[in-house]
């Protein structure tokens, strides 16, 4: 489990800390309405039978035993009735301990699952936008580190400061009953404590954003270095590098013990205080006693002796938890930001469904018959079926995933059904931006992209989707077998489809070859299998997905030429009678395409086919006779 | 395991021992000022003694003086053993990496790697500081307030050695229990990361197909599981609490009730019985202090595992005795060479491979996707040794070679390059530390590099970021030819190193390298059959078989999967255009 490291509190506005504090504890109370109210019931109920039977002390010492001393017949009944009633509230706060941590349990792994679940399901339905800004790390803290925090806060910082905090206030009630001019001494001591210990926690702090610094450096170092230990080998650069880590390491080393000791030292300071504050309490009450200014007697000075003992413990543990819920909000602040992301923009009402063709009418069907249309709701509740072509028209589309940069200025392109499009051009150039905007990843801020006449922003993202398959440029597959990956593209495909579906890619030879053949358990993103193999994965589970518009983004980037020549036959296959859009590094993959169209600057320079860009002599002929370089 | 560890606290030693010392002196003081306080209420305000209110005062503060001393002497010596002793780790691990040979470092991949160097060790170093202070504290307090009991009131002193006992066996029945499920928890909260990066890093391909739902219930089910396994743990982590608490008032009630008449009889003092319950209460936080410190341990004991893994690791490549230091020239011969990857399938990558390469020739090496191309070439600088038969540079097998000077003469650029964060001088000078700056000028101009570089700002005091993420691909291959060039080497080897180099400034590296340095061997691996038609000598490999060698016109007339790629590669624009 991934421990944040202590340290000093992160700042946090006040207002902000105590609405998560809020939204937090409606949470909690308001699913488990009655086991909230049993807890803090058993907490109030620990804290009084612990006062009672410190308490109880005093009864002992000044009614049960002294009076006995010396005398002929000494009679016990007061002790073992004191005894006894010590017994039965030890008793009751022993099982209101486990009753309250019972319950915390259920409390607090419920409201964990709950905020995890809310958390993932709000994070599948944000835009691109959110994970292209947002780091990973961040993203994964969010479920590791900060619920984390957030389950030790609940099931520990909260039950333990309440309690700790009523134990101070019955304790204190208690001491002022017993002397309240004892009282006096305890608390002025306990400022000084207070402040002691404030003082000490902003020195340590120093040292520990010190030490923090250093961790980076080091971290960061090892990581570079270990990332590239290959490149190290091959340059004999061994020595050096080890001389580059023991300066770091040093430091690291120097910081983390100052950090280390003010952090040790604050415990035994605190330890001896409160000892001090012991005896110094021991010892004034005896000379008050003594010298006769105070009328106490010495059950009373013994039991408030013990209410200080009582005081010490719940006040470092107060000291102690505040940071741990400082850090806990700041986590829970974090988790509700991710699940108050607005969610992506989808109200389009047109659906896209498999139909059959009956009487020369379009029907709406489960089976699979190649054949799909739009399903277009008209006002009086009834639909129109418009068939799926797959004709793309760009209307003077103008985009930018930020509002300072403008990717792609006022394009306008289009794709005939069944016809393949190939992009080319430099990184940046505008490619992927354009296959993103047809499946809806993102939308455009000005202009029009139409689906077979049909804005996209008006049919339903998820039908948009389906009958969009797309093979990306970098191939990430799921912890899983083979099968389920491939079956990825079709949650109903059988057996015989997948292994078809591998078959057109080529990725049947390579996967009988491996020791499980489909049912191969890919872990860790694939690690075992080569990009290319990865890439012809990836291919397999769009053709098992059978969509009627294909992507294709760099599909065969990694993949070598004489390879690629055989993926290239299956993927011909694949793209038959399908409306494709192909994006490619190298010349030789695009050739035989319909329509290349060369993109700069997210504008469309130079459109026709092979042979026509190659005798205007223009950025293609440069580019294919290798003047520029494709990057 | 332990004592493996332990060796390597090194200078660090005094302070680990010290610390435990000192301990005792802060513990000693915590039992005593208890114990004294027994006499300040018998002696003192039962007969009413003031003087003997004040020495016991006064002696008391020497003893939350010197408490106070040795505390905090005790946490400084803890502090320096536990960073030290952190430090000498992280050295002795990175020093051991540093020998690994390219079998070791795919052993462990690069991520786990650092994971052992920083979160383990940090572990390590949590643990060991709490074995050294708590772990000393908990018994040794444990031991004086029980010893002091029985100064106190061997009768009621006896208690404890029932009730000790008892506690112990509870602790110890929930750290074996509570192991069990919290290993299961710990496993699933893998899954649950694992889960949430793979969506992480899937997002398009989970929203390209739209399968949110399903990776919505995917997740829930990994979640519930891990709540499940997170209560069955806790269940059984709350027991202590309340046991302990029955345990310890029992304890003290039971002292009260005898206690009491003892007192009355007169064989006890009532002072005597109240420092008591202060030392039950002390034996009841030592044991509930032993067994979270005792959990912690266990934890940690993955990661001393780990971390001793990587120590006892064997380095698989290591010079041989008296190695040659003397490489004559660059000519390479490759005698019935067969090579499986160790810990793989077994299964032979290569295999039979007969080849010789005159010195200062050019060599092609051509082949599809796991034809063992890198394989083949990473064997001439013992990257890796080869299972069957033998590589000879310079005439001389390579495992008769000192290894520093078969890599200095033996300079490769790598299929995955990498540059590090500096600049581009710094990253220069891993070629050569002491290369003036002409020589780097002039190994970039052969790497065509020059011209890019002079267009930045800083020239050559440009930085490069980590990973070298602010160059273009092509830049940073350029780059690394320079780097590998500034060697100055006897054999040159290019692992497919201008695939992101666009053919006209290709050609030109190729043709400068010709020019400027004849007598270097080059091997370059390329998927460009334009970037490999030229060389003296064209290598094909199949599935790790030769399956043809000779020049372009030779291969082209008689090999046919040559041909193959060549005719893929070449192919105009002709006969698909329309």
């Amino acid at each position: 489990m991934p421990r944040r490291p202590m340290g000093p509190p992160p700042k946090m506005e006040k207002g902000r800390m105590k609405s998560v504090f809020l939204r937090l504890l409606k949470y909690i109370v308001g699913v488990y309405k009655i086991q909230f109210v049993v807890v803090v019931l058993c907490i109030i109920l620990t804290a009084a039978c612990s006062a009672i039977g410190t308490g109880l002390l005093q009864n002992l010492i000044d009614e049960g035993i002294m009076p006995q001393i010396g005398a002929a017949h000494p009679d016990f009944t007061r002790l073992y009735q004191v005894c006894a009633m010590m017994g039965a509230a030890y008793g009751v706060m022993a099982l209101c301990q486990w009753v309250q941590a019972r319950l915390m349990i259920n409390v607090t792994q419920g409201t964990i699952y709950t905020i995890r679940t809310e958390m993932m399901k709000k994070m599948q339905s944000l835009p691109l936008s959110y994970f292209d800004t947002n780091a990973h790390g961040d993203i994964m803290s969010c479920y590791t580190n900060d619920t984390d925090t957030l389950r030790q806060m609940i099931s520990q910082g909260l039950p333990q400061v309440t309690s700790s905090v009523l134990t101070i206030v019955v304790v204190f009630g208690s001491m002022i009953r017993l002397s309240w001019q004892l009282s006096l001494v305890v608390i002025a001591f306990l400022l000084f404590i207070v402040y002691a210990g404030k003082f000490l926690g902003g020195k340590s702090a120093r040292y520990y954003v010190a030490q923090q610094k250093s961790v980076g450096k080091v971290n960061g170092y090892i990581e570079e270095m270990l990332g590239g230990q290959k490149v190290v080998k091959v340059f004999n650069h061994e020595e050096q590098s080890k001389a580059e880590f023991e300066v770091l390491n040093d430091e690291l080393r120097d910081n983390a013990s100052k950090a280390g000791i003010f952090a040790n030292i604050l415990m035994p300071i605190m330890a001896q205080m409160s000892n001090f504050l012991y005896f110094f309490i021991a010892v004034v009450g005896a000379a008050l006693i003594i010298k006769g200014i105070l009328p106490i007697s010495l059950g009373v000075l013994i039991a408030f002796l013990q209410y200080t003992k009582n005081l010490t413990n719940p006040i470092t543990q107060v000291s102690q938890q505040i940071s741990g819920v400082v850090m806990a909000l700041a986590g829970g602040d974090r988790v509700f930001r991710l699940i108050d992301e607005t969610p992506e923009v989808d109200d389009g009402k047109v659906t896209i469904v498999r139909v059959k063709e009956e009487n020369g009418q379009l029907l709406e069907c489960v089976e699979r018959t190649g054949r799909w249309a739009f399903k277009v709701p008209k006002e009086d509740g009834t639909f129109d079926f418009v068939e799926l072509k797959g004709r793309v028209d760009f209307k003077d589309v103008t985009f930018g995933y930020n509002k300072e940069k403008v990717v792609l200025k006022d394009l306008s392109l289009y794709a005939k059904p069944g016809q393949k499009i190939a992009f080319v051009g430099h990184t940046g150039a505008g490619k992927t931006t354009i296959t993103n905007l047809i499946n809806r990843f993102y939308d455009i801020n000005e202009g029009q992209i139409l689906y077979d006449g049909i804005d996209v922003r008006d049919i339903q993202k998820s039908s948009l989707r389906h009958s969009l398959g797309i093979v990306l440029q970098d191939t990430h597959l799921f912890t899983g077998t083979i099968k389920e990956n491939i079956r990825y593209g079709n949650l109903n495909a059988t057996d015989e489809e997948v292994i078809a579906a591998a078959k057109l890619a080529n990725a049947h030879h390579f996967i009988t070859h491996l020791e499980d053949g489909y049912d191969t358990v890919i872990t860790g993103d694939g690690g075992m299998l080569s990009q290319g193999q990865r890439q012809l994965l990836s291919i397999a589970r769009a053709a098992v997905a059978n969509p009627p518009v294909l992507i294709l983004d760099e599909a065969t980037s990694s993949i070598d030429t004489r390879t690629e020549s055989i993926v290239q036959e299956g993927m011909d296959k694949l793209m038959e009678g399908r409306t494709v859009f192909v994006i490619a590094h190298r010349l030789s993959t695009v050739r035989n395409s319909k329509a290349i169209l060369l993109l700069e600057n997210g504008v469309v320079v130079e459109r026709g086919d092979h042979r026509d860009l190659l005798a205007q002599h223009g950025k293609y002929y440069q580019l294919y006779t290798g003047a520029f370089e494709l990057d | 395991m332990v004592k493996k560890l332990m060796g390597h606290i090194g200078e660090y030693k005094k302070n680990m021992i010290l610390s435990p010392v000192f301990m005792i002196g802060e513990v000693a003081m915590d039992v005593f000022i208890p114990y004294l306080m027994a006499f300040l209420i018998n002696n003192g305000i039962q007969k009413g003694d003031y003087d003997y209110v004040i020495k016991m005062g006064v002696m008391m503060l020497v003893m939350v003086l010197i408490g106070l001393f040795c505390g905090t002497m005790s946490g400084t010596h803890a502090a320096i053993a536990s960073t030290g002793l952190a430090r000498n780790l992280r050295r002795a691990l990175f020093a051991r990496v540093q020998t690994f040979s390219f079998e070791n470092i795919d052993k462990f991949s690069s991520s786990s790697l650092i994971t052992r160097l920083t979160t383990d060790v940090n572990s390590i170093q949590n643990s060991f500081q709490m074995v050294i202070r708590s772990l000393v504290r908990a018994p040794l307090m444990m031991i004086f307030a029980l010893v002091m009991s029985f100064v106190l009131e061997p009768r009621l002193g006896s208690v404890f050695l029932i009730a000790i006992p008892i506690m112990a066996l509870v602790m110890f029945f929930v750290i074996k229990n509570a192991h069990v499920y919290f290993k299961k928890m710990f496993k699933e909260y893998d899954h649950l990361n694992n889960d949430v990066q793979e969506n992480l890093l899937n997002i398009r391909t989970v929203k390209a197909y739209v399968r949110e739902d399903r990776e919505i219930e995917k997740f829930n089910k990994v979640a519930e599981k891990l709540m499940d396994f997170s209560k069955s743990a806790e269940k059984i982590v709350i027991l202590p609490m309340p046991l302990m608490t029955v345990i310890v008032f029992g304890v003290i009630i039971i002292d009260s009730l005898l206690g009491g008449h003892f007192i009355v009889n007169g064989e006890m003092e009532i002072g005597n019985l109240t420092t008591l319950f202060t030392y039950a209460l002390q034996v009841m936080m030592s044991l509930i202090m032993i067994s979270m410190i005792l959990v912690m341990v266990v934890m940690s004991m993955a990661s001393a595992e780990r971390i001793v893994e990587v120590l006892d690791e064997k380095t698989t490549i290591e010079n041989c005795e008296n190695p040659i230091k003397e490489i004559k020239d660059g000519s390479i011969r490759f005698e019935d060479v067969s090579f499986a990857y160790k810990g793989g399938d077994d299964k032979d990558v290569l295999e039979h491979i007969n080849l010789e390469i005159a010195s200062g020739e050019t060599v092609g090496i051509l082949g599809g996707t796991g034809s063992s191309k890198s394989t083949l070439v990473q064997l001439i600088p013992r990257l890796y040794d080869v299972s069957h038969g033998a590589v000879y540079v310079g005439g001389v097998d390579v495992r008769e070679l000192d290894l520093t000077a078969l890599r200095d003469q033996v300079s490769m650029v790598l299929q995955k390059n990498e540059l590090f964060s500096g600049t581009i001088n710094s990253n220069m000078r891993w070629g050569d530390a002491n290369a003036t700056e002409e020589e780097i000028r002039h190994a970039c101009e052969l790497a065509r590099a020059d011209e890019f570089i002079d267009g930045f700002e800083l020239g050559y005091e440009s930085k490069i970021e980590q990973g070298g993420t602010n160059v273009s691909g092509g830049q940073k291959q350029r780059l690394c030819i320079a780097r590998a060039l500034l060697k100055k080497p006897k054999i040159l080897i290019l692992d497919d190193s201008t695939s992101a180099v666009d053919m006209k400034t290709d050609a030109m590296i190729r043709s400068a390298f010709a020019n400027e340095i004849p007598n270097t061997t080059k091997l370059i691996i390329a998927q460009r059959i334009s970037s490999v038609q030229d060389a003296d000598k064209i290598v094909v490999l199949d599935e790790g078989k030769i399956a043809g060698v000779g020049t372009h016109e030779e291969l082209y007339a008689g090999n046919k999967i040559y041909k193959e790629v060549y005719d893929s590669q070449m192919k105009g624009g002709d006969d698909d255009a329309a």
